[in-house]
């Protein structure tokens, strides 16, 4: 097994009822750096990071064949816990969704439902919060504000928090939805640089729109179309010589 | 462009005069009322009444042939104690069936309890009634050995089952009126089901929550048919769930008919029902004032 793969899957398949949206999706993606999903709207690629903490199964009609490893482990196993796999792997999403609690207790919320005490002590907490901020440079803004409720922060500064919370879980992989597409240049590039700064420590997926975007903060690109995967490489090569043709289209601007 | 001609404009005003008096008239009717009520009881309120007796005196005589007495404090308490007992059963199930519905059961089972719910706000209070004086009455006789089963435990069962279709429906209501957002990222953290109800959506949805729980002690407090039926209408007041009782609502419908148009008795029953009104208003100021305040927060 190589320990450079931090997540692969073999012939995924999967459907909405009738209409497969993932065509034998193989891939091998590198632990320890940033991977875009790229690819036209309805593509399959929100689709297949959303079965990477298995969140897709949340509506009823979904039917999943194949198998996906996360750090070697196949996450359709009957042994897995939903619960460990979604500490495991961390999700951000499309528009900011902080808990409508406070901003100190969004960041020990992890905490709180995973430790099976009740009580955690309050030093160690703090401890955590002041680490998790720091992390995504939300402290100095924030900390004498720890109290406000989260839902009431600026939009740029609710995304911060929401990859802030995951930290304390320590996750392995992260994956982000179009992270920065309800925010504004600037909060995008701030997001961005947060994002590289993170890599490294976390393998991170992030799904995206904006192909500027992927190619800024990506090593790697995936490029998907209809449900399968079209090419996969670094993201320097895809960019400047694509394999297939359909990428070609799709990056030069004649497809999507 | 053409200008508007002289029936277009009238038919405009019109138009806007009538949706301003369908907004305003709801105002108008509360306030009338209040008006009238207040009217057939000020007389007796002003002249005869004591207060202190109406509220601290259990002796409810309206038609002693020598000794007339107006104490109504078994009759608050009776309505008090049927409350405050349909309520507990209410609540717990009522929020209860309503996180069921909104979170834990699929798609068709959440239509058929649906409309099943509703069917049973549907039901006539009478028959309600019906129910409390014919099945709970023999089943408590049968299970408590008690002499007589019209009692406090069985109008406060019947009113739990009456309030419990307001606390589910407006009570789901509320818990899906929570934004999936704020699942999603209680799922992807990791959550169980159960935490996700009592760590995420209890707290987001308690505005709500507590509006469904007052308007259910509302209907509780307003409810007059069944509680005559069902809780044996005598004056005392209770010390034990198999004590049967009289709420200020069964006085007025049962003995209304009988007291003479603007006698002191009649008088009275008004005064009831300023009671019943201030009580109801009182608790709907206090929603709206909690509401508001965590609103602010």
């Amino acid at each position: 097994m190589d320990l450079s793969v931090g997540l692969s899957t073999r012939d995924l398949n999967l459907w909405y009822g009738d209409f497969q949206a993932l065509k034998n999706v193989n891939l091998n993606i590198r632990a320890g750096i940033i991977t875009g999903l790229i690819g036209p709207s309805g593509c399959g690629k929100t689709t297949l990071l959303r079965c990477f903490n298995r969140i897709n199964e949340r509506y009823g009609n979904v039917t999943t064949t194949g198998e996906i490893k996360i750090f070697g482990k196949n996450i359709y196993d009957a042994d897995v816990s939903l619960i460990e796999l979604r500490k495991t792997v961390g999700m951000v999403f499309q528009r900011p969704n902080p808990l409508p609690i406070s901003v100190y207790e969004n960041i020990v919320f992890g905490l709180r439902i995973h430790s099976g005490k009740q009580n955690l002590q309050r030093s160690a907490t703090d401890a955590t919060v002041e680490e998790a901020l720091t992390a995504v440079g939300l402290w100095k803004d924030l900390h004498n504000n720890l109290k406000a409720k989260a839902t009431t922060l600026q939009l740029e500064q609710q995304q911060k928090l929401c990859i802030a919370r995951l930290l304390p879980l320590k996750p392995r992989l992260i994956l982000m939805d179009e992270p920065c597409s309800a925010l504004d240049v600037e909060a995008t590039r701030h997001i961005e640089e947060l994002m590289l700064s993170l890599a490294g420590q976390y393998t991170i997926l992030i799904v995206t729109h904006n192909m500027a975007q992927a190619r800024r903060v990506s090593e790697e690109c995936i490029f998907m179309l209809m449900g399968e995967l079209i090419e996969h490489n670094s993201t320097v090569d895809m960019f400047i010589s694509p394999q297939d043709r359909r990428t070609a289209d799709y990056i030069e601007g004649r497809l999507g | 462009m053409k200008g508007r001609t002289r029936f277009e404009s009238i038919k405009e005003w019109l138009i806007e005069r009538i949706i301003w008096i369908c907004g305003v008239s709801s105002i108008l009717f509360v306030f009338a009322i209040f008006f009238f009520v207040f009217r057939e009881g000020s007389a007796f309120l002003f002249r005869g009444f004591k207060p202190v007796e109406f509220f601290t005196s259990i002796e409810w005589y309206p038609t002693s042939q020598s000794h007339v007495r107006y104490g109504a404090l078994a009759l608050i308490l009776g309505t008090f104690s049927v409350t405050t007992l349909a309520m507990l059963i209410a609540i717990p199930f009522g929020l209860g069936a309503a996180i069921y519905i909104s979170e834990f059961c699929s798609a068709r089972v959440r239509e058929t309890v649906k409309i099943i719910i509703e069917l049973l706000a549907a039901i006539p209070s009478v028959v309600w009634g019906f129910i409390g004086l014919t099945i709970m009455n023999s089943l408590i006789i049968r299970l408590f050995h008690a002499p007589i089963g019209l009692t406090m435990l069985n109008g406060g069962i019947i009113l739990a089952l009456m309030s419990v279709p307001i606390v589910v429906s407006i009570g789901e209501d509320a818990l899906k009126a929570v934004p999936d957002s704020y699942r999603e990222a209680a799922i992807a953290m990791g959550c169980t089901r159960w935490q996700l109800v009592y760590r995420v959506l209890l707290p987001a949805a308690r505005n709500g929550l507590l509006a469904a729980v007052l308007l259910g002690i509302g209907r509780g407090i307003g409810e007059t048919m069944a509680v005559l039926m069902a809780t044996g209408h005598s004056i005392r007041i209770p010390t034990s769930l198999l004590d049967p009782v009289r709420t200020l609502t069964a006085t007025i419908a049962a003995e209304l008919g009988e007291a003479a148009v603007h006698s002191d008795h009649y008088q009275v029953l008004f005064i009831i029902g300023i009671l019943l009104f201030m009580i109801t208003f009182i608790i709907n100021l206090t929603a709206d004032l909690i509401v508001k305040g965590i609103r602010k927060q």
